[in-house]
């Protein structure tokens, strides 16, 4: 029995020839990844690729661990002392999660944009500008271009064009939420990690950013986090599916939201179950 | 379904008893507003009333501290305190910043940072005269004499923990979420704090050194051991310095009555100045907000 859910998600996959997971370079290499909050244990034993300029979605219920798996790639957890993590998450051939050195240069390969917006106090103009002045010295023409593409690609040039020197928390919600996209891919990152992007967002944006979305991976790698099973659909390449802390099942989008192998996930995309 | 159209109404019970409740607790806390207001009002009016006619003579602000029977102003205790509480809290401020810093953004791991907090938190109840003897003891008494380096000193001590206790604070509210969004960029922890958290809790760090200055600016047991009085007009700092509680205090507790309308003329600048620079700096941080 089909239910009206499932019909309405397999509408929404693209039809695609995408290759095989393990025909892909990956860009990321997690292997027997543990991770603890104190003494709870919030992922078990995971171990998957991410490929390259590809996008993978992380489905699953709250509290599944999909976020906290997000966050180990650009190592936001070592800004809290009781957070740990075991394991590899490899890039570019070097285990992350044992580096010793500054993570400063990883993260700034490895983009990353929240849940939540969180512009920074500072003018729209400056919020961008400030990740790129880290690393790079540009001439104000050039920023100001470098400034006028990353908000054009996140839909949001044509609203603030004439307020650029205003202040970031002077904008709503989902205007936030694009500036801090913009503020994201500005950098230019190799990687693009997406915690909910469009979970503050009206549909417009949303759209807006899903096409970012496709229009990033021709040059980034991106994952992105997200409950909306139908964004997954849309968007990505590859999902993987995570139940309490257990990666269940990780393959091609098509196959996971058409004929997903294990039980467990097809109740979660057709809604019988989270 | 049809029960709760029966229950909810305006003869329930439950919801009577907590309007009742609602009522007694707001005319309580009506009654403890009015109660602290009179009181500052009380004071106020008084300081006003006893050292208007000080405040309105031009003297006041030009003549130096008279000899009882003769006429006079506060210009040398005037100057003698901005001097002491502008010294005092440019040496605490950096001080108390710095620490706080400390605090809130690397004070997560080991005990130092628990420890420093539980023992600025004593200081900061320290009763001032502590501060003034204990200065007097390692400055005072070694150089041999009275002076405005070891007044400012004293003050630069009271200012400290409250800056370390307000920008501890102030830090601690600006949402970690900011922080990870600077360190997902790439950025320094060092950036991190100068360019977005400061920025993000600048109002509040603003706003404790504010009482920190409003603190000193009142403080008379610190400078009685240490900046002691002048009499006379003097701008040198190794000296002892006049000031304006110290001023207060000794001609309040003169017989004589116009040194008595000199201390209410003093007690009542201080207040009022205290005043201002609160109302001028609560409109300078709306405007930037």
């Amino acid at each position: 029995m089909e239910t009206a859910a499932n019909r309405m998600i397999r509408t929404t996959v693209r039809a695609s020839n995408a290759p095989a997971l393990q025909d892909l370079r990956p860009k990321l290499q997690v292997r027997g990844l543990n991770f603890f909050y104190g003494a709870y244990q919030a992922l078990r034993n995971i171990t998957l690729d991410i490929p390259e300029h590809k996008v993978t979605a992380f489905i699953g219920p709250s509290g599944c661990g999909k976020s906290t798996l997000l966050r180990t790639f650009n190592r936001m957890y070592s800004l809290y002392p009781e957070q740990r993590a075991e394991g590899e998450v490899v890039i570019d051939g070097e285990n992350l999660l044992t580096r010793t050195r500054d993570v400063s240069l990883i993260r700034a390969k490895i983009g990353m944009v929240f849940q939540k917006p969180t512009p920074f106090p500072m003018s729209i103009y400056d919020n961008i500008s400030f990740g790129v002045r880290l690393y790079e010295r540009l001439s104000k023409r050039e920023m100001d271009d470098r400034v006028e593409q990353a908000l054009t690609r996140a839909g949001l040039w044509q609203e603030v064009r004439s307020k650029l020197h205003q202040s970031g928390n002077s904008l709503s919600g989902g205007q936030q939420q694009r500036l801090c996209i913009a503020r994201g891919i500005a950098i230019q990152p190799e990687v693009l990690l997406l915690d909910e992007p469009c979970s503050a967002l009206d549909p417009i944006s949303t759209a807006r950013i899903e096409e970012l979305i496709h229009e990033l991976k021709n040059d980034y790698t991106v994952v992105i986090v997200t409950h909306n099973m139908q964004q997954a659909a849309r968007v990505s390449d590859f999902t993987a599916y995570m139940y309490l802390g257990e990666l269940i099942e990780y393959g091609a989008t098509d196959s996971i939201f058409i004929k997903p192998t294990r039980k467990e996930t097809e109740d979660y995309i057709t809604g019988r179950f989270g | 379904m049809n029960g709760a159209a029966a229950v909810i109404n305006a003869k329930n019970p439950l919801y009577r008893a907590r309007k009742r409740t609602n009522i007694l607790l707001l005319t309580v806390s009506a009654f403890a507003l009015l109660f602290g207001l009179f009181w500052l009002v009380w004071i106020l009016g008084t300081l006003l009333y006893e050292g208007g006619y000080a405040l309105s003579r031009a003297a006041l602000y030009y003549q130096m501290t008279p000899p009882p029977g003769a006429d006079g102003g506060l210009a040398n205790a005037i100057v003698g305190s901005l001097i002491l509480c502008f010294v005092g809290t440019l040496i605490g401020t950096p001080v108390g910043i710095l620490a706080g810093t400390y605090l809130a953004e690397f004070g997560k791991r080991g005990w130092l940072a628990s420890a420093t907090r539980f023992l600025n938190d004593v200081l900061l109840s320290a009763p001032s005269i502590v501060i003034g003897l204990f200065v007097y003891s390692i400055y005072v008494a070694r150089v041999g004499h009275f002076s405005g380096w070891a007044g400012a000193l004293a003050l630069a001590l009271i200012v400290v923990p409250v800056v370390v206790r307000t920008t501890d604070d102030m830090l601690k509210l600006v949402p970690n979420s900011l922080r990870e969004a600077t360190a997902a960029l790439g950025c320094p922890a060092w950036k991190m704090i100068v360019f977005v958290t400061y920025r993000a809790a600048s109002t509040g760090i603003l706003t404790g050194i504010l009482l920190a200055v409003a603190r000193i600016s009142g403080e008379t047991a610190p400078l009685l051991f240490t900046s002691l009085n002048n009499q006379f007009w003097s701008l040198n700092m190794n000296a002892p310095m006049s000031n304006l509680p110290t001023v207060i205090f000794q001609f309040a507790m003169s017989p004589y009555q116009d040194w008595h309308r000199l201390a209410w003329g003093g007690a009542a600048l201080i207040t009022l100045t205290v005043l201002l620079l609160n109302i001028v700096a609560r409109t300078l941080f709306r405007r930037t907000d």
